[in-house]
């Protein structure tokens, strides 16, 4: 059997993998984006020097045909699933027995005039690298980014690192605001202000300029002011990259559309990751996911079902994580910008203002929903036990400790987090578990 | 990628955008090479004092300077930007230059030191001063090793100055060299004729337990009886434990000299180090090769002195311990292992020849408690934690699993840690076997297969 995965992402790779474990089939990964697998998360510190190409793979170049797992390098024009048939851009063809499709984003454009000016770019794939590239070879006065987002702030500390001004246009009143609660938005705010960088807040973008050369030259905000700039930096959400599946008898909604075994509409073709769009999400899930570890995730599942052993996606509990800057951020469960009803919060920030923790709880049994932390670590695996056990808030922060994952030496948070949920909730008075003496953290930290 | 950067700092460079203070920095740091390089060709021979201070103030104040006018003005935090662009740092035209240099002063110090004479003339006055004798190759030598630990160290500190481990472990390494590999075996020198390095050991102290060294040592009497015992103490007792306890970094990365260099000096360097599999397989063999080579070496010497030089005989013996001595003792720990910092990176030596590592590492991967842990499934494999590796260490492929990393080379540095954007690495301690509650990713890095719900 021959089995073809359209997508050398971490959703595409995971299936081949999980493929080759589990069986003996004929393998083949296409992509056109690169030749190999490479972390596209990463791409951000190529730019910067933290790291080249080579360093952003995970597996070495052997690996490929070690693990019988055929690469090739072509872009995909076209599906004919009544053959079983592939076409790609240069009109030669590929059989497949089954196929996966996991073909990733493409960065979000609104409809704004200029948006296709050279110069004017997401950041998603390694072609949007090598442009970032071409537009600042021989230096830029300014950026403009626009959007506020994750990757929003990735593209201003790249440019940042070779000491271009930036400039972020942000719809909201603070940065990423949709998607935190406000105290940690403004912490947040302070700090992309604290790099050097001009960010404006509720201000848009409308009009993208052309020097007359088919360059960009600046940008119109909302605001009517002009922005002289040579590279725009569009970072208003990703979507799915389904051009090509969109003339094949699959069915799209925004994504391909799957049911929770990552199946088509289609018998023997399969979705996943990026691409994919559930058509009953899992609880407190999207439809469509852009996050690593559910590309991980359904990419697994999806090889699972082409091996016949039928398994639903289940991504578990929510969490994610991120770097704003210097400022990590790790989140378990769920934690919206918003309260929802029902629900009680208690945030703690320290005095520098570089961590904070922000836990939500259900009012009625006090039992825990989600934590937000920032510049501090804390462990998957033990909120994961706590949400799996419906631990009381008080039962959470009574074993932080448990869940501490800062490195050794680092200020503990715990006992001032502790003081604060005292003084606020005095009816609720929780005592530090696991009181840590100087022998048990020299040998038991 | 398309940027190169042809600048000689090792510090963030952007020849662009230098600030006054790091101007200031460069200029004192340009009088020191010039006062050296002077010395070097024997000018000045009769103001050597002079010329020491204009050295020792030029780049150590010039240095410290300059990475204060680099990092003290930025926010805290990791600072990797343009490394790869870095023509120094990064195997360019300058690395190369700086590797033949580095890699020619080793050379001329273990085999033709009077090609130093210049610059031995020039540390006569300190000689003098805590010594009360000229100055020789090996006391430049360690004043310079000594000088280059404090300044980089301190230049490492600002930089990781955001991070309570880098800190305390930097200033230990730090400490270590000036007091107890520099201080202390000149005071007990000049007090007792005989100056012991008290933080190294045999294996890596090759010659420590050598029959002639164990006949001169003990010559001095009762410094030398317990320079005797607490070098058998430290490697046969307290290595091991601690080495249980804390794994091989409570002495490579806090305690040893060639250690202590590699994090501060060589700090720039570290992303070099080779990552790929075929390097792990060479640095197996090599490195316990090498331990083998000490172990059989000591035991023949040993014997055959009880025996008196029935076994071997003198000259056999002399020509093995010789042969160790160059090869391994200066060819490989020395020229190799520190002049071609800027090219293998700046652990080659304890990743593939150090003895004493070795031998930590077989414990460290067998029985300790030490091990740096995963933080679940958070790991997005960007790479930065093996990039930063400087003992090679493929950091990602166990992360990235949710695996723990347990490896005997590794020194606990920290670095992976630190550069990990999502706060994935601990460095931990905790007692072995320690369960932790949640999910564990099967050996693939995938859900396993019982976890997911399956329908028939």
């Amino acid at each position: 059997m021959h089995i073809v995965i359209i997508g050398n992402g971490i959703s595409g790779i995971t299936a081949a993998r999980t493929l080759r474990k589990h069986s003996d089939h004929e393998i083949t990964v296409i992509s056109g984006e690169t030749d190999h697998f490479f972390s596209r998360t990463a791409l951000m510190y190529i730019y910067m020097g933290h790291m080249r190409y080579q360093e952003t793979k995970p597996y070495e170049d052997w690996f490929w045909s070690k693990n019988r797992i055929n690469l090739k390098k072509a872009w995909v024009k076209q599906i004919d699933t009544d053959n079983n048939h592939i076409l790609f851009s240069d009109d030669s063809g590929m059989h497949y027995d089954r196929l996966l499709i996991a073909s990733g984003s493409k960065s979000n454009k609104f409809g704004w005039p200029g948006q296709d000016l050279d110069g004017v770019q997401g950041l998603y794939s390694f072609q949007d690298l090598e442009a970032m590239e071409r537009t600042t070879k021989h230096g830029i006065s300014r950026a403009v980014i626009v959007g506020g987002g994750l990757i929003g702030i990735e593209m201003a500390e790249m440019l940042h690192s070779r000491h271009y001004p930036v400039t972020l246009l942000v719809r909201e009143q603070s940065y990423w605001n949709n998607v935190l609660p406000a105290q940690e938005s403004a912490m947040i705010t302070r700090h992309i202000r604290e790099h050097g960088f001009d960010l404006r807040l509720g201000v848009e973008l409308k009009e993208i300029l052309d020097d007359g050369t088919g360059k960009v030259k600046g940008v119109v905000t909302s605001e009517g002011e002009t922005i002289d700039c040579q590279l725009v930096g569009l970072t208003a959400g990703v979507s799915p990259n389904i051009e090509f599946v969109k003339s094949s008898k699959i069915v799209c909604g925004r994504g391909i559309i799957v049911n929770q075994f990552q199946q088509t509409n289609i018998n023997g073709v399969y979705a996943a990751g990026d691409c994919a769009q559930m058509e009953t999400p899992p609880a407190d899930r999207r439809p469509i996911e852009q996050v690593w570890y559910t590309g991980k995730i359904q990419g697994e599942t999806a090889a699972l079902n082409i091996l016949g052993r039928p398994t639903a996606y289940n991504p578990g509990y929510w969490y994610n994580s991120a770097k704003f800057l210097d400022i990590e951020y790790q989140t378990y469960g769920m934690v919206l910008p918003v309260l929802r009803e029902g629900e009680e919060a208690f945030y703690w920030e320290d005095a520098n203002g570089k961590r904070s923790i922000h836990l939500v709880w259900r009012k009625q049994d006090r039992r825990f929903i989600g934590i937000n932390n920032f510049g501090i670590r804390l462990r998957h695996t033990t909120f994961n036990h706590w949400l799996k056990q419906q631990a009381t808030v008080d039962e959470v922060l009574r074993d932080i400790r448990a869940a501490a994952f800062d490195p050794e030496f680092f200020k503990p948070f715990e006992k001032e987090l502790i003081s604060a949920w005292n003084i606020q909730f005095p009816d609720h008075q929780i005592q530090l578990n696991n009181k840590r003496s100087l022998r048990a953290r020299i040998f038991h930290s | 990628m398309s940027e190169i950067n042809s600048s000689l700092s090792l510090a963030n460079p952007h020849p662009a955008n230098y600030n006054g203070t790091q101007k200031l920095g460069l200029a004192l740091i340009a009088i020191g090479v010039l006062s050296l390089a002077l010395a070097w060709v024997g000018i000045g021979k009769d103001q050597a004092l002079y010329f020491f201070i204009a050295m020792l103030a030029g780049l150590m104040g010039g240095g410290l300077i300059y990475f204060y006018g680099t990092y003290g003005k930025l926010p805290a935090g990791i600072k990797n930007n343009r490394v790869f662009f870095s023509s120094i740092a990064s195997r360019g035209a300058l690395g190369w230059m700086l590797g033949i240099i580095l890699t020619g002063f080793y050379i001329s110090l273990y085999f033709f030191p009077k090609y130093l004479n210049g610059l031995i003339s020039l540390f006569d006055p300190l000689s003098q001063l805590v010594r009360g004798k000229d100055s020789d190759q090996w006391f430049v030598y360690g004043t310079f090793y000594t000088i280059a630990v404090l300044v980089m160290g301190i230049k490492f500190m600002m930089k990781y100055r955001h991070n309570r481990y880098q800190l305390i472990r930097t200033s230990s390494v730090t400490f270590f060299q000036l007091i107890l590999a520099w201080t202390l075996p000149i005071i007990m020198e000049n007090l007792y004729n005989y100056g012991p390095y008290l933080s190294y050991f045999w294996p890596l102290d090759y010659d420590a337990i050598f029959p002639g060294s164990l006949s001169y040592v003990l010559k001095s009497g009762k410094l030398g009886q317990f320079v005797v015992v607490w070098g058998l103490i430290m490697t046969f007792v307290a290595t091991p434990i601690l080495t249980y306890f804390f794994g091989k970094r409570w002495y490579c990365s806090w305690v040893c000299g060639c250690g202590g260099l590699a994090e501060t000096a060589g700090d720039p360097f570290r992303h070099l180090s080779d990552k790929s599999l075929r390097a792990w397989k060479i640095e197996r063999w090599l490195i316990h090769s090498v331990l083998a080579f000490i172990i059989i070496l000591t035991v023949l010497l040993l014997v055959d002195n009880a025996a008196t030089g029935k076994v071997l005989g003198d000259a056999a013996g002399k020509s093995l311990a010789k042969t160790y001595s160059f090869l391994i003792g200066s060819i490989f720990a020395g020229v190799i292992g520190t002049g071609f910092y800027p090219i293998l990176g700046n652990r080659a030596w304890c990743r593939f020849g150090c003895p004493m590592a070795a031998y930590m590492g077989i414990i460290q991967r067998f029985k300790s408690r030490f091990r740096i842990t995963t933080n679940g499934a958070q790991c997005i494999s960007c790479g930065n934690c093996s990039t930063y590796c400087e003992m090679g260490i493929d950091v990602r492929w166990y992360a990235q699993r949710g695996q723990n990393i347990v490896r005997a080379s590794c020194v606990g540095c920290g670095i992976c840690s630190a550069v990990c954007p999502r706060g994935v690495l601990k460095l931990e301690t905790g007692p072995e076997n320690a369960q932790r509650t949640g999910i564990q990713l099967d050996s693939h890095g995938l859900i396993p297969l019982e976890a997911v719900k399956i329908l028939d």
